[in-house]
């Protein structure tokens, strides 16, 4: 068993792995480059997603995510993370769109989601463009503040001895017989250890290069926009059917179907688009064109509203699109927690139960290692895939 | 104009206006672009054409030759189809894409409906100078509390005087025209509040002595405010506005040499309005998305790093004025001319200004540059400015967070302007921390430069206009 851990990412992951591994009384230290949550955690929206998962290992860690953001909600208080069950609608545009979501929907039920089907979208989304065939209605769908909820967890942890260090991650130290003994960041200070989880998300690759233990985890960027704040208008996180292709797809190029919902301060966000085009920053205003037409497609009344604000992040993606959460056998000691995409900030609370299960070598909180081998790093090595 | 052309100025001010001009008059075709009414910038900010006739504020403004010249030369050459003026015309982005400036505008001239514009040139010049530096104090959300660049504003753009009875506070010589604006229009001007310590001058006096015309300037305003017994106050600062539905009085204190107020020295004075300011704070939206790197100047803000031909690191694009740091309507003319030049360089044509000419250009620009961060040396922001604050004061009016929770945020570690944003939302709202981002950086990491957040969008624009441009 372990007891010191080195937790390499202050971002929603690794918060979330201190949070849990400092409640189950190990020695917990979160280091980061940055402030916390100034990574990827910063630059997503917050959606708390079952509706958009398949049937499979990530839809497993996401409605285990889902139970544990509802009790970490009640642990940091709701407000203090803004956590809001506001449901998901997803509509679709063409009647053949309608009877492909109810499927997916259909599916989805019998992996243990809630789904009503809806005819009448307008009844539940006033303000939404008229001659929507229907959709489904997601309850579970929720929401959180990404940074509010990262700061909180780091300090529950705190509060239950952990310590955060700012640093920069540089390579791991071993003993005797390649035994993990801590990290070194690039200052030199040596942080003792006897485990590392790498929740270093979209720099995962490379932090797992420095430890030793290399993945592939690559940058999908993605813009957000923001509006003028505005009396409520929509209720639910809206998005069309559209967006479920998108998430599952591997396409190179610009993809866009968004989400519009409505958020405490009153402004709108409307997210996001997926791009591979590395760390590119550039603004692309074409890509915030086309988010803005299809947010307008959904609520014609958008069409009059300011947007005030666009940001954009970089989603860190392992090729087969799902997350990779356990030890890696190359290097004993290091437990990656990274690549979890568009869906980190729904995911966190699980990832970090479940490492904080691998370190106890038992379940915890719900999650059972023995359940979620999907998500092992070891799928890469077996089926050849591992970069060098 | 149907050509294509070979650059574009965003930025009507004098910065813009000056290299529009020599751009012009080098050959090549220019688009000018403002969301002003008019081209004049803050400095020649004038009524709109059709209301100049009734509005007289000739007599508010210095150096209109220049002005008047600038304007007939753009005038002669829109006539002549070279030069494309977009007034009206607000820049929400500028991206580069294949080596061409792609510059994304809204078209307001029929507001409030807006329609994107899309403009392409291989060079881009960014001339947005800047706006009012503002830190917050009790009261300054009253009603009747204004900048004293909005005070100016208001006088030169509308003829309007915005109170009978102002006190004025802050620092810097920008103090002294907004109060000789104010009592050339009949204003009781009650007070100077000048932060800074006269003695500061003593310390920088090389500068000073190589820019006699600016002792001219300064020496003309000194006679205005003694000619109408305005009193001006060293070493003095307005910590407290009071009031109902609009403001009444101002507390006035002495300060100590950090800035904190002395025990018992306060005074209170009524008013009907208040003007502040602490300096200006460049506008740089546009060069930040766009990559350029940014340099500290001596007045607390980051500017763009530009080579003496005012080249910043993106190669084509160009900045000049304010953007390139705080110096005066003078040193914005002298910048524009150098930058066109560099364009007019850099696209193979002949030069307008040569020998002796661009020499006494460089050598002016030079020369006020030194007195620029010699003045901004001389007017810090008081280190204990923030003890004028308390808990409840609003620091960041969009999203009414005060500075007792900006203070909580700090003690949970935030270490910038950023961090506090994310877990406050000061700077989230409407104006996107233009307004409270200096003031929330001088209470979180006052030792570094302030370097503003990146927006990616330079104004707000419809997501009807954006929709319109997805085809
Ligand atoms: C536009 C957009 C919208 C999104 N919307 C959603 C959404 O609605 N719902 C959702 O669930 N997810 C969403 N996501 C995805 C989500 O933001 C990410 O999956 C999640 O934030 C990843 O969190 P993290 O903790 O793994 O990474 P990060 O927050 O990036 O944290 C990693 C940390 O590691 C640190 N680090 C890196 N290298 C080192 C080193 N060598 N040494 C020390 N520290 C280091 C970094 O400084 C960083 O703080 C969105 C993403 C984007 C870009
Ligand atoms: C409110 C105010 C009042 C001032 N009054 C005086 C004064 O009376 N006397 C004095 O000595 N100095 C004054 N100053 C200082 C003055 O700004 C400078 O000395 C001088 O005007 C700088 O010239 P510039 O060309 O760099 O910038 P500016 O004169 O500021 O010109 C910048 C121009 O760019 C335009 N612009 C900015 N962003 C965009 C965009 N995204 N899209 C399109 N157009 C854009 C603006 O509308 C403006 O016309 C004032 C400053 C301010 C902020």
């Amino acid at each position: 068993m372990t007891s010191k851990v080195v937790v390499v990412g202050a971002g929603v992951v690794g918060t979330a792995c201190a949070f849990h591994a400092a409640s189950a009384g190990l020695d917990v230290t979160v280091v980061d480059r940055g402030a916390v949550g100034a990574g990827t955690t910063s630059r997503g929206e917050g959606n708390v997603l079952l509706s958009d998962k398949e049937p499979g290992p990530e839809l497993a860690l996401a409605r285990l995510s889902r139970s544990l953001w509802e009790e970490a909600g009640e642990e940091l208080g709701p407000h203090s993370i803004e956590f809001e069950t506001k449901g998901g609608l997803v509509v679709a545009n063409t009647t053949e769109g309608l009877t492909a979501l109810r499927e997916f929907a259909l599916r989805q039920s019998t992996a243990g989601v809630r789904t009503e089907p809806v005819e009448r979208v307008r009844d539940i989304e006033p303000h939404l463009a008229p001659g929507l065939p229907g959709g489904v209605h997601y309850p579970q769908d929720a929401q959180v503040q990404p940074v509010l909820a990262a700061a909180a967890m780091l300090r529950a942890a705190v509060a239950r001895g952990a310590r955060f260090h700012t640093g920069e991650i540089a390579a791991a130290v071993t003993g005797r017989g390649d035994r993990l003994t801590g990290v070194r960041t690039v200052v030199g200070d040596v942080l003792p250890a006897d485990a590392v989880v790498n929740a270093a998300g979209t720099w995962g690759g490379e932090v797992g290069r420095r430890l030793g233990a290399p993945i592939e985890v690559l940058p999908r960027r993605g813009f957000v926009l923001v509006t003028e704040p505005l009396p409520r208008m929509i209720r639910h996180k809206v998005y069309s059917a559209d967006y479920v292709a998108n998430v599952a797809s591997s396409d190179a190029g610009l993809e866009t179907s968004c989400v519009v919902e409505g958020t405490r301060g009153g402004t709108i966000l409307i997210g996001a688009s997926r791009e591979r085009v590395g760390f590119d920053t550039t603004m692309n205003p074409a890509v915030v064109a086309r988010l803005a037409a299809q947010a307008c497609r959904l609520f014609p009344f958008l069409r009059r509203i300011h947007l005030i604000r666009a940001y954009r992040g970089f989603r860190p993606y392992c090729p087969d699109h799902l997350p990779v959460v356990g030890p890696d056998p190359r290097a004993p000691g290091v437990i990656h927690a990274c690549g979890h995409e568009g869906a980190g900030i729904g995911l966190a609370p699980a990832t970090g139960a479940l490492v904080t299960a691998h370190l106890l070598g038992r379940p915890w909180r719900g999650a059972d290692p023995a359940a979620h081998t999907g998500l092992l790093p070891d799928r890469f090595f077996l089926s050849g895939g591992v970069p060098k | 104009m149907s050509d294509p052309a070979d650059l574009i100025i965003v930025g009507a001010g004098p910065a813009g206006m000056a290299a529009a001009a020599t751009a012009l008059a080098g050959g090549l075709r220019v688009v000018l672009v403002d969301s002003g009414t008019a081209v004049g910038g803050q400095f020649w900010r004038h009524p709109p054409e059709h209301a100049r006739s009734v509005i007289p504020t000739e007599d508010l403004h210095h150096g209109l030759r220049e002005y008047h010249d600038l304007r007939e030369a753009l005038a002669a050459h829109a006539q002549k189809g070279q030069l494309d003026l977009r007034l009206h015309h607000h820049v929400w982005s500028a991206v580069r894409q294949d080596d061409v400036f792609v510059v994304h505008a809204v078209d307001r001239r029929k507001a409030p409906q807006e329609i994107a514009v899309v403009l392409r040139a291989p060079r881009l010049l960014v001339a947005t100078g800047a706006y009012d530096r503002q830190l917050p104090f009790p009261g300054w959300d009253l009603p009747g509390v204004l900048t004293i660049g909005g005070l100016q504003a208001l006088l030169k753009g509308g003829g309007v005087a915005a109170g009978s009875r102002v006190a004025l506070g802050g620092t810097g010589p920008f103090l002294l025209p907004v109060a000789a604006s104010l009592a050339a229009r009949g204003v009781e001007v009650v007070t100077v509040c000048e932060a800074a310590h006269p003695r500061a001058w003593l310390r920088h006096p090389g500068p000073l002595l190589r820019n006699p015309g600016k002792w001219a300037e300064g020496a003309g305003y000194a006679l205005t405010l003694v000619r109408h017994r305005i009193p001006v106050r060293p070493r003095t600062a307005i910590i407290r506005a009071e009031g109902g539905a609009r403001v009444t009085s101002v507390r006035v204190a002495s300060l100590a040499p950090d800035g904190s107020p002395r025990p018992g020295r306060e005074r209170r004075i009524e008013v009907d309005a208040v003007g502040v300011g602490w300096g200006f704070v460049p506008q740089l939206d546009l060069l930040i998305t766009l990559g350029c790197a940014l340099t500290d100047s001596a007045d607390g803000n980051a500017v763009v790093a530009a080579d003496e031909g005012l080249r910043t690191t993106v190669p084509g694009l160009y900045a000049a004025g304010e953007t390139c740091g705080v110096g005066g309507a003078a040193l914005a003319v002298g910048e524009g001319r150098l930058a066109a030049e560099s364009v007019l360089a850099d696209s193979g044509a002949a030069p307008v200004l040569r020998g002796k000419r661009l020499a006494a250009v460089r050598s002016a620009v030079a020369a006020q540059r030194a007195f620029a961060r010699a003045l901004a040396l001389a007017h810090p922001i008081p280190p204990a400015w923030s003890s004028w604050l308390t808990d409840e004061t609003v620091v960041c009016r969009c999203e009414e967070v005060t500075a007792g929770v900006i203070g909580t945020a700090r003690a949970e570690g935030a270490c910038d302007h950023r961090q506090v944003k994310q877990l406050t939302r000061a700077g989230m709202g409407w104006c996107q921390g233009r307004m409270c981002g200096p003031a929330v950086h001088c209470l979180t990491d006052p030792k570094q430069a302030y370097r503003p957040a990146e927006r990616l969008v330079a104004t707000p624009v419809t997501l009807g206009a954006l929709a319109d441009l997805d085809t």
